[in-house]
């Protein structure tokens, strides 16, 4: 198989007494892979899968050629929640810091991901007082701090301005180029024609898995978002 | 075990609490104000209460307030998703538990070290073992809180479900320890169940060094404390899953 980097085979999951993912297979290589879909599909649960913080019912999740949250993995992935998972109560430095020292990664590295996802100016202020973007890009940085070979984002990019929007997404471009597979899932659909690959999901499934203009093509659409009712409505026919 | 993410860890809970200054000076005064409390209470009665009831509350304040501190503190690390976070890089979960039991151990440290120089050296406490192993005892004590909250942490969802923890793990301790009923006039059962309960050794340690040079029973003790905090935080380790439903 040429898709190295994740490899999904026959993935259920079930939570709260609801199968969110059904016999679920993926393979994912490089590039900047968009896993698009409505609020409530799995995304976040298939993303948790690859970050090896799920219990799964049945299936392999294999990572880089490993069990996906295996020991040897967690130096190898970052992992960005919807939520931005820092510490409200510290400054974005005393964040970084923090991680750093965790991932035991070179404490100049805080600099070099400040930089990155442009909050360098903010490095001291409280978490806690940065508006819902900027603490967003605070735990963007984190997840950037060990260099990984996965980049799993959970909606990166919500409630940031236009001109933001398209930086990060220049960065998951930049990162990678440079030899890190990107997974980034969004619910707005013009956020598509960023990504190298498309994934679309609906209610624990994969509908289309493809780049996006040959999306389009297949489906005759315009745009993605009705590329995916037309699958959608195929589905169900 | 890693003691670079252990130490980090300790590092960032201190500087957590160092922000909020309510916190800090509540975790540091309030021991000694409730120790004051105590001593006025008893100031114009006959009997020497205070120094029958000091000790005790020396023993159990730490314990209580590091218990839900810690419960609380390790449920919003769990609902801010900062822990699945740690979790999902490399750190041992011991190193994440340790880090916290250092932490909260440094700062009780500090508040013992004020209440029991405010019962001795102000209120007129009578201690005749060795001062400084009130506070070894207290800063054990804390650190066996810290374990058990958490140790509970982990089977409550919610911040409300973890404060409930605390009648149901803490007061029955306090109440089974010898501050109400002195241990050996409990009836049997409750007797048994009070030698089983890791706070009356801790309250046994504390009484006894009020009334003897003799530290040897106090050493036990501790020894006992110091063996059920480790295995709470083994146990801690043990309920903490890296993989949730």
């Amino acid at each position: 198989m040429m898709n190295n980097t994740v490899d999904v085979r026959g993935l259920t999951v079930v939570r709260g007494g609801r199968t969110v993912l059904r016999d679920l297979s993926l393979g994912l290589a490089g590039g900047v892979t968009g896993l698009l879909g409505p609020s409530g599909c799995g995304k976040t649960t298939l993303m948790r899968c690859l970050v090896g913080v799920q219990r799964l019912q049945g299936g392999s999740v294999r990572v880089l050629g490993e069990e996906a949250g295996g020991p040897a993995l967690r130096h190898r992935i970052g992992y960005v929640t919807q939520a931005a998972s820092v510490y409200d109560d510290l400054t974005v430095a005393e964040n970084l810091r923090f991680f750093a020292r965790v991932l035991g990664v070179d404490p100049g590295r805080a600099d070099t991901v400040l930089d990155q996802v442009d909050l360098a100016d903010h490095r001291d202020r409280v978490v806690g007082r940065l508006s819902g973007g900027q603490r967003s890009r605070a735990s963007l940085a984190v997840a950037l701090l060990g260099s990984p070979d996965l980049l799993v984002l959970d909606e990166p990019t919500v409630g940031l301005d236009p001109v933001l929007r398209r930086d990060l997404w220049r960065l998951f471009h930049e990162l990678a180029d440079a030899g890190t597979a990107v997974l980034v899932s969004s619910h707005v659909m013009d956020e598509a024609e960023r990504c190298d690959r498309l994934l679309l999901m609906r209610e624990g499934a994969i509908l289309a898995d493809d780049t996006p203009d040959a999306i389009r093509q297949r489906t005759g659409s315009q745009d993605i978002e009705t590329a995916f009712l037309r699958i959608v409505e195929e589905v169900a026919a | 075990m890693n003691p670079r993410v252990l130490l980090a860890v300790s590092a960032r809970v201190l500087a957590q609490l160092r922000r909020d200054h309510r916190t800090l000076a509540m975790l540091l005064v309030v021991p000694c104000l409730l120790m004051s409390l105590l001593w006025w209470m008893f100031d114009g009665l006959p009997g020497g209460m205070f120094d029958r009831l000091g000790p005790a509350l020396l023993a159990i304040f730490p314990f209580i307030i590091m218990f839900l501190v810690t419960s609380v503190t390790t449920l919003r690390e769990r609902s801010s998703g900062t822990l699945e976070r740690l979790l999902a890089m490399p750190m041992a979960k011991l190193d994440f538990l340790g880090g916290y039991a250092l932490a909260f151990a440094l700062v009780a440290a500090v508040q013992s070290a004020l209440a029991v120089g405010l019962c001795v050296l102000v209120l007129d406490l009578d201690v005749v073992g060795p001062v400084w192993l009130l506070g070894v005892v207290a800063v054990a004590d804390a650190v066996l809180g810290t374990a058990l909250g958490l140790l509970v942490s982990a089977f409550a969802r919610t911040e409300f479900q973890a404060v409930q923890f605390m009648p149901v793990v803490v007061i029955p301790q306090i109440l089974l320890c010898g501050l109400f009923v002195p241990r050996d006039a409990l009836p049997d059962v409750l007797g048994a169940l009070s030698d089983v309960l890791p706070l009356s050794y801790a309250v046994d340690a504390m009484q006894e060094l009020t009334r003897s040079s003799d530290t040897g029973a106090v050493w036990s003790d501790l020894a006992v404390v110091a063996g059920v905090a480790l295995a709470g935080l083994a146990l801690g380790a043990a309920t903490l899953r890296r993989r949730t439903a």
